[in-house]
């Protein structure tokens, strides 16, 4: 690997593991208050699966030079993250936070299923773990996003509301890294553009089926920024309750 | 995690009749170590005392789930982290196998959190205190959990089947949180100075809260002898105090910590531990609502029922039907 392979490589990691260590630690937050034990429960499930995995992109950035994960995920602060806004957002209500896994999913497994074809090897050997555990959680959100948006007028209202709110930061997910064109020329990525097209294919026959309408694509304008450290006011917060008791002490081993 | 089903001695007893022929059957079916199952005949007093305290059982780990659950977002690195979101979520897990458990014997669980929220069931009284620091959440992990092993070893041995197992599987699941516990406490006990003093002050505040954990002591228990007989009970409050103190006391001090009874010791002659009674005022003020949160901590279950109301009305099927669940 050249110099601007390796980052656009780095680039493209950091992106990745920060979107899933946020949207990781926002599901944790669903526990104990869920609208029923089992739904505590699978958004317990895929917060363990999101931590572990940003966990293990970190490993491979500690490989490529940077530092190890702990410090790299509980000692920067918010314009030092990469990952888009979407995942920042508080949990809110169940619908926001259903909406909001159910577009985010669908990319993530399509993302690690495009991957894990990498040429990057150590990249494609967890893409094609991560695809695994991906395919139980689009099974959650497809199934629920269709019950809700087929059960009652309330839930259905709830539900477009929270997909008209989330829809222009889903978009935001596919922001490109810097030097996309070396990694999808050196067969690392396809690029964002390709996993967008593929998203709003796999997503749309469910949204329809659920009963739920797609904002008008005039009105598309997707939020971008969070790649270059643009962040909303939610995120610092998170970070800084995140390391909290990590910043007691940050030479002890806990 | 869950200590002992709490009866309050003030509380008017009941009389059922039972038909005397099938009270003796059941009563020799249980002497002989059978299991008795949902669709099997039991006395009236035999089922609303179960439902009693498996519900109070799954209330614990719920609003157990609360002290705890809030340190999620704050654990200090990945390893911790993730072991806490695990933790955590399987003492959720436990409350819905202990629900199911409990809606054999007739109550469902949307009756049962309502009893909850209304104030009209109890939970372990120790999670109506504050886990103030991440050391709270260590001495959490592992003494609140190693009591609500010995507890739950004790009555896995019972005579409800669908407890019986639902205990099993919470048991093994909790030998992982006791070391996780553990793991955690010692990093912090032979850490820096302020991670020691971030154990020990916990220790400290919670050692009252542990010695309740297992009720009032049994001159001052109620109507223990036929729940015991019926194996409802399997241990008395003051066994299960003992067997905890003489498992994890010499663990404690092994580490340098210190415990805030000076008249602690074990009495070799008689093999028991010696102590201060905690106060059991406190105690009975907490569990009929006066604690520290118990207040807060009802208004958060509540806040969660209520804003996931829409949820399940959503989700009902117009032609569902009840059915039992598998236990």
């Amino acid at each position: 690997m050249n110099e601007q392979s390796t980052l656009a490589i780095k680039e493209l990691l950091y992106k990745m593991a920060d979107d899933l260590l946020i949207l990781g630690h926002r599901n944790s937050e669903w526990t104990g208050i869920g609208p029923m034990l089992e739904e505590d429960i699978a958004f317990s499930s895929m917060a363990q699966d999101k931590i572990g995995q940003s966990l293990a992109l970190y490993q491979i950035l500690n490989t490529l030079g940077e530092a190890d994960p702990d410090t790299v995920a509980f000692t920067r602060n918010a314009p030092q993250f990469h990952n888009c806004q979407l995942v920042e957002f508080p949990i809110g209500e169940y619908d926001f936070s259903l909406v909001r896994h159910f577009l985010f999913d669908n990319a993530e497994l399509i993302r690690y299923e495009m991957l894990a074809q990498s040429s990057y090897e150590p990249l494609a050997k967890v893409a094609r773990k991560f695809k695994g555990e991906l395919k139980y959680h689009k099974f959650h959100g497809d199934t629920f996003l269709m019950k809700l948006g087929q059960g009652t007028a309330e839930s259905k209202e709830r539900m477009q509301k929270s997909l008209n709110e989330a829809w222009n930061y889903a978009l935001g997910i596919f922001e490109s890294v810097p030097h996309e064109s070396t990694l999808i020329a050196e067969g690392v990525w396809q690029g964002e553009a390709a996993l967008k097209a593929r998203w709003i294919d796999a997503i749309s026959p469910i949204l329809e089926q659920a009963g739920l309408e797609i904002p008008a694509e005039s009105t598309w304008a997707p939020v971008y920024g969070g790649l270059q450290g643009e962040h909303t006011e939610h995120l610092q917060p998170l970070l800084d309750e995140m390391s909290e008791v990590f910043r007691v002490d940050p030479t002890a081993e806990w | 995690m869950y200590g002992n089903a709490y009866i309050d001695p003030d509380a008017k007893q009941e009389q059922f009749e039972d038909d005397p022929v099938k009270l003796a059957e059941f009563e020799a079916r249980i002497a002989a170590g059978e299991k008795i199952e949902p669709k099997d005949w039991m006395p009236t007093e035999y089922r609303k005392q179960l439902v009693r305290m498996i519900e109070q059982h799954a209330h614990s780990e719920i609003i157990g789930a609360l002290p705890e659950g809030t340190w999620i977002t704050r654990a200090p690195g990945f390893r911790r982290k993730l072991a806490l979101m695990a933790k955590v979520q399987d003492e959720i897990g436990h409350a819905q196998l202990l629900y199911s458990a409990a809606e054999t014997l007739g109550k469902s669980r949307e009756d049962m959190i309502n009893d909850l929220i209304s104030g009209k069931s109890k939970y372990s009284n120790v999670f109506n205190y504050p886990a103030f620091t991440w050391g709270d959440t260590a001495v959490i992990a592992w003494l609140i959990d190693a009591g609500a092993i010995v507890n739950q070893v004790a009555n896995s041995k019972g005579s409800y089947g669908p407890y019986c197992r639902a205990l099993e599987r919470i048991c093994a699941e909790e030998s992982f949180h006791l070391k996780y516990g553990h793991d955690n406490v010692v990093y912090l006990a032979t850490g820096t100075k302020i991670q020691r003093q971030l154990v020990q002050e916990a220790l400290t505040r919670w050692w009252g809260p542990i010695m309740h954990f297992f009720g009032p002591p049994d001159k001052m228990s109620v109507h223990t002898e036929k729940l015991m007989r019926w194996k409802v009970k399997m241990a008395t409050n003051d066994d299960m105090r003992q067997q905890f103190l003489n498992m994890y006391v010499p663990k404690i001090w092994d580490l340098g910590l210190v415990l805030p009874d000076p008249n602690l010791r074990k009495n070799e002659a008689t093999g028991l531990w010696e102590y201060s009674e905690p106060d059991w005022d406190e105690f009975k003020r907490v569990i009929n609502g006066d604690g520290p949160l118990n207040k807060e901590r009802l208004a958060v279950r509540k806040m969660a029922e209520e804003r996931g109301a829409w949820v399940r009305e959503a989700l009902k099927r117009k032609d569902a039907q009840y059915v039992q669940p598998l236990a």
